[in-house]
């Protein structure tokens, strides 16, 4: 079945004629996901890639029944973009832009409370992809194969560590999330493992975290009572000085919080098993099975 | 970004949060209008400024009773480094020196306004035990921290800030002062767009009075396309110089210890890399996120950064190539090393798109350069590389 996207997945690109957003939405469209169009105030009426350029969500929804977004639009265009999208309905929106201020997104978690039907992914995230059905995101499709483990990142070049290794090992992927690297952002680790829960083709859970915050911790507390299916989990940044933001926003150990031997000893006590090596993460995963 | 004390306590007078009278040292002629600037008569807190924590227990916090002290402190910080236990065995060059007005204390209040993850939203954090390390006293008494989350306004309900004071044991004149510091540090926040206030201490007076001892200001990097005039108070003096030429050139780079230089496109996949080198019995020497495009203008610069240390014995660059053609990040890499002469060894693990060409190119590139397509043996190259 796989989770947040599948073969009926209608989606629109916010920011569509940008470079990135181009490249990107291209991929995508090769990949035989459904993009309807985009969105670029001012270049409304216009055709990118053979598809229609719309000047607002709202013209895009009234061209086509649409029910997810992906965002491109500069940092600083992004709470709107994102609120945009949640105002005309979209149940879905995948944001990949990184840098956006963090109190804009306190402001957007606020605002969103008042559209319970949606769901935000990211900021700064890689996006997300349901292998053999549907891509929309910057994860290069290649390494993806139709399978049965649930991945959930933090991280973007990590994530696609994990991907190919559950390939590799010939496990395969149900549906991969890129969660984002910010301290504030939208899905979190535990409303990810809840869809993989109750998903019928995700047979085992890779749950990719790094330093900083106590995500990790929170979704050992969930992961305790509420997870059948097999977890393993990997976490970056073992040799992290505290202090220091390690690239993500969020990847910074304060206050002596969010490390990973903090993460480890929460994740093991709830039965999750704890891969210390990026490398073994597919082969410790196929010797759980 | 960070800024200095006194830069803080600039903000706060413009929020109504109550600091002490301050002037400014940035060379030995100002000592003598910066000592009659303030009420000095019977002495005052001369302080180091340098974008750190425990400045007061190295002795860059002095109360000087008469001008002739303020000189020697001057003289012995003025142009030299300061070093704490945050700092790092290099410290910090000190370039300016504050001096405030005494201040009569009779009780120290922990006071900051943070981002808290888990809520999605800015808490207050107050304590009891003020002036002493906020996270000892978490772990050891955390009954005395007290936090209340700010509403959708970026407001503190009133009755969370009496509620606050009562615990505190604040009087009617108290809590009054404790409610404008509240509210004046809350709209800072917003409307500077800062990631972190800290006020430790926040004194008590003799006379009763509220008072914000010390000042303490992050301001969010993502937001200072629209903070303008806080980006004009950076003092790049204060940040390890490549970290700044790092950030100047759209890099992420952060200083090690060890003598392994790192190369990595993705923070998580670069945080992943160290771990696995040190797994491998190696030291990283940095953190080094080249971004998701590793074209070759980005790779040299990287590179030169990572030589410009000098403990850097080996190069490991892991680049999961994705959506950009592997072969093409190897010919890049290739152009990058050739032009800056690299000739300590560098193993590159390329993965992804075209990964075979890539590693070819590298391998018959006649320099001193090994291509690998896994990243637990090209780790373990490069261990044993620089042993």
């Amino acid at each position: 079945m796989s989770v947040l996207i599948d073969n009926n997945t209608k989606a629109i690109f916010q920011g569509f004629t940008g470079s990135q957003a181009t490249m990107h939405a291209e991929q995508c469209i090769d990949y035989g996901t459904n993009i309807i169009g985009g969105v670029t105030p001012g270049k409304g009426g216009q055709e990118h890639l053979n598809k229609p350029v719309f000047d607002s969500v709202k013209d895009a929804c009234a061209f086509d029944e649409i029910d997810t977004s992906v965002i491109f639009v500069p940092a600083k265009f992004t709470k709107s973009a994102i609120l945009e999208a949640a105002e005309n309905g979209i149940n879905l929106i995948i944001c990949i832009t990184e840098g956006v201020p963090v109190l804009d997104m306190i402001e957007v978690t606020n605002i969103l409370k008042s559209f319970p039907g949606t769901r935000l992914v990211g900021p700064n995230c890689p996006g997300v992809i349901s292998p053999g059905k549907s891509k929309l995101g910057i994860m290069p499709a290649s390494i993806h194969k139709e399978g049965s483990v649930g991945i959930v990142s933090r991280s973007g070049t990590l994530t696609y560590e994990a991907v190919k290794q559950t390939s590799d090992v010939g496990l395969g992927q149900s549906t991969c999330i890129g969660i984002g690297g910010d301290p504030v952002n939208g899905t979190s680790f535990i409303d990810c493992l809840k869809m993989f829960e109750n998903d019928n083709q995700t047979e085992s859970i890779v749950m990719v975290g790094e330093i900083g915050g106590t995500a990790e911790e929170e979704a050992a507390e969930y992961i305790k009572s509420n997870i059948s299916k097999p977890v393993i989990s990997y976490i970056a940044g073992v040799t992290a000085p505290k202090g220091k933001r390690m690239g993500h926003a969020g990847a910074i150990i304060s206050g002596g919080k969010g490390t990973a031997q903090d993460k480890f000893k929460a994740l093991e006590s709830a039965g999750v098993r704890v891969v210390t090596d990026l490398n073994l993460i597919g082969s410790k995963l196929k010797e759980l099975l | 970004m960070n800024l200095h004390e006194f830069q803080a306590k600039e903000f706060f007078e413009l929020y109504d949060l109550p600091v002490s009278k301050r002037s400014i040292i940035t060379k030995k002629e100002d000592i003598k209008s910066a000592f009659s600037a303030i009420d000095s008569s019977k002495g005052c807190v001369a302080k180091v400024q340098a974008h750190t924590g425990g400045r007061g227990k190295v002795g860059g916090v002095k109360v000087c009773k008469t001008i002739h002290e303020v000189e020697l402190f001057v003289e012995k910080w003025l142009g030299k480094n300061i070093i704490t236990i945050q700092t790092g065995d290099l410290g910090l060059p000190v370039n300016i020196l504050s001096l405030e007005e005494l201040t009569d204390i009779s009780r120290e209040i922990y006071f900051s306004l943070v981002v808290d993850r888990g809520e999605k939203a800015i808490s207050l954090i107050v304590s009891e035990a003020g002036g002493m390390n906020i996270e000892e006293v978490a772990e050891e008494t955390p009954e005395k921290i007290l936090k209340a989350k700010l509403d959708e306004n970026f407001e503190l309900e009133n009755t969370e800030i009496m509620k606050i004071s009562d615990l505190l044991n604040f009087n009617e004149k108290q809590k009054d002062q404790f409610k404008t510091i509240v509210e004046g540090s809350a709209k800072l926040f917003k409307e500077k767009d800062l990631s972190l206030l800290e006020i430790n201490p926040l004194v008590v007076m003799a006379n009763g009075d509220l008072l914000c001892l010390d000042a303490k200001i992050n301001v969010d990097e993502n937001a200072l396309f629209r903070q303008e005039e806080i980006e004009l108070k950076r003092d790049s003096t204060q940040e390890d110089s490549r970290e700044y030429e790092a950030k100047v050139n759209d890099l992420s780079y952060v200083s090690l210890e060890g003598n392994i230089g790192c190369m990595v496109n993705g923070a998580g996949l670069a945080m992943g890399t160290m771990d696995t080198i040190k797994l491998y019995d190696g030291e990283p020497a940095n953190f080094l996120d080249v971004g998701g495009t590793a074209t070759k203008e980005r790779v040299s610069k990287a590179l030169e950064l990572i030589l410009s240390d000098k403990k850097v014995k080996g190069i490991l660059v892991n680049i999961f190539g994705g959506i950009v053609r592997c072969d093409l990040i190897a010919q890049g890499i290739i152009d990058a090393v050739e032009e800056i002469k690299v000739s300590i060894p560098m193993v590159i693990r390329l993965q992804g798109n075209k990964a075979d060409e890539g590693k070819r190119l590298l391998n018959e590139s006649g320099l001193n350069i090994i291509g690998e397509d896994s990243l637990q043996e090209a780790s373990k190259k490069i261990v044993n590389l620089v042993k």
